[in-house]
């Protein structure tokens, strides 16, 4: 399904091609009983900010691909970030998603990130 | 025949369907008579950014008969009907309140309470009519007083969750008002007697047996001696005041003390919690089920315990975000959802 999602943008953007390529072993598990997915995620980057962008990305690109039944948790890798317990639960308060995909300046980085001639999803 | 001993099933009666995204909020009209005498008006209000009003027809049908678009610019996370019920509360993401009167079979926009630094995630409307209360991302409460002329002024900037602030909820019967939020703890906020000064009397976080994780709702029961709270940790917890009601010395609202927690439920984030006038909590979650839990009628040694009258698997396609008793008619219940709709539900007793 998807499998090692690399992130890529060339843009104006203030973030660097470097700082947003994730080269990742990333876990994605799928109960499709349960209607389920999990995916664990390994930012290269230490900046906090930067690994919820890319959960943020991850979690858009699954909201649209899935079919609505799914329940998607995303998680950081264990060990990869020192503050993955506060990222891990904005990533997985709806809420805040919510209301994060409603602030344009954000939406617009998502969307650039998600936008097919900048990402390969192999 | 009491309803708590009997067995139950609920019915659903009608879907309401509308909105273009999900439904985050319901909020029933405690008096709907006085909006040109209809018998039941439920607000609902979405991702769509509107508010919707839908009202029950001779036929006992739900239809839509208002709906409130092209003032808020972001969602509309909650509403609340003042005790009167003429005049609406909308709180929403683009971070002001608005507050809609009743006038002439329509609502106008009469206010907009602006000040919070981001997203309004909640509004209540005391049982006195005197106070809103309003609660946001930018971890604080804010205390409204009503004023003659639709004015409202601001009368407190309570600060001390150290998180996102979920929801915040008047005491049925006197000016205390609770707070739940991100940072896992549960705030009770008082007036001191002598200086009108807002403050905190009691925080219940996990070293009081309280939440491990985000807790989104909360709510009372008719008497005002119990309220449920429910989390992201998968648990509801009741909890209890022995204060007597009548006092009005914030002393007697400081001392809730945890009752009993309700877990293995629901397997994802239990977003709401309510309770009926018959006693009945009805719950709602990520997981798409709505549960009812009643009071385990037992031997008066033990601690009050609470048992499972139904769970209802499926209950929506997706999340359900809200469900909300009617207070004019204690078996109904409505439930929201992030599949965009709204259900109503009967619970009936069976044989």
């Amino acid at each position: 399904m998807l499998s090692h999602p690399t992130l890529m943008t060339s843009t104006e953007h203030p973030y660097s091609l470097e700082e947003l390529k994730v080269v990742s072993e990333d876990s994605i598990e799928v109960d499709d009983k349960l209607s389920h997915v999990r995916v664990v995620f390994t930012p290269t980057v230490e900046h906090c900010s930067m690994a919820t962008i890319i959960g943020l990305c991850i979690r858009v690109k699954l909201m649209r691909s899935l079919p609505s039944r799914f329940k998607v948790d995303i998680l950081v890798a264990p060990g990869t970030h020192e503050t993955e317990a506060s990222i891990n639960k904005q990533l997985n308060d709806k809420e805040r998603v919510a209301a994060a995909l409603e602030n344009p300046n954000l939406l617009e980085i998502v969307e650039e990130c998600l936008s097919p001639s900048f990402q390969t999803w192999t | 025949m009491e309803l708590l001993d009997s067995n139950v099933d609920l019915k659903e009666l009608q879907k309401l369907q509308g909105h273009a995204d999900r439904v985050w909020g319901l909020a029933w009209n405690p008096a709907p008579h006085n909006c040109g005498g209809a018998s039941a008006m439920l607000a609902s209000c979405s991702g769509d950014k509107t508010l919707r009003i839908w009202q029950m027809g001779p036929t006992h049908r739900f239809d839509c008969s208002t709906i409130l678009e092209d003032t808020h610019t972001r969602t509309v996370r909650s509403c609340a009907w003042s005790p009167c019920g003429k005049f609406l509360a909308t709180a929403s993401f683009d971070s002001t309140t608005a507050i809609w009167k009743y006038v002439g079979g329509d609502f106008e926009c009469v206010a907009t309470l602006e000040g919070h630094e981001n997203e309004v995630k909640s509004v209540t409307w005391s049982s006195s009519g005197t106070f809103l209360a309003t609660c946001s991302r930018d971890k604080t409460v804010w205390i409204w007083e009503v004023q003659p002329g639709d004015e409202y002024d601001c009368v407190a900037v309570l600060q001390g969750h150290s998180q996102d602030v979920k929801m915040v909820q008047w005491h049925p019967l006197v000016d205390v008002l609770v707070s739940v939020s991100y940072d896992n703890s549960i705030k009770v906020w008082a007036e001191d007697g002598d200086s009108d000064d807002w403050h905190c009397v009691q925080t219940l976080n996990e070293g009081s047996s309280g939440h491990a994780s985000t807790v989104w709702s909360v709510a009372f029961n008719s008497s005002g001696d119990r309220m449920v709270t429910s989390s992201d940790d998968l648990t509801l917890k009741i909890w209890d005041t022995s204060s007597a009601i009548s006092q009005t010395d914030t002393e007697g609202f400081a001392s809730w003390r945890h009752l009993c927690t309700l877990s293995g439920y629901h397997g994802r984030t239990i977003f709401s919690a309510h309770w009926s006038s018959e006693g009945i909590i009805a719950s709602g979650a990520g997981d798409d089920a709505l549960c009812l839990f009643v009071e385990e009628k037992g031997n008066s040694i033990e601690e009050p315990s609470y048992r499972l009258l139904l769970k209802k698997e499926k209950a929506h396609d997706m999340d359900i975000n809200s469900v909300r008793w009617n207070p004019k008619d204690q078996r109904i219940l409505a439930s929201a959802s992030d599949d965009g709709t709204i259900k109503i539900w009967e619970v009936r007793e069976i044989s």
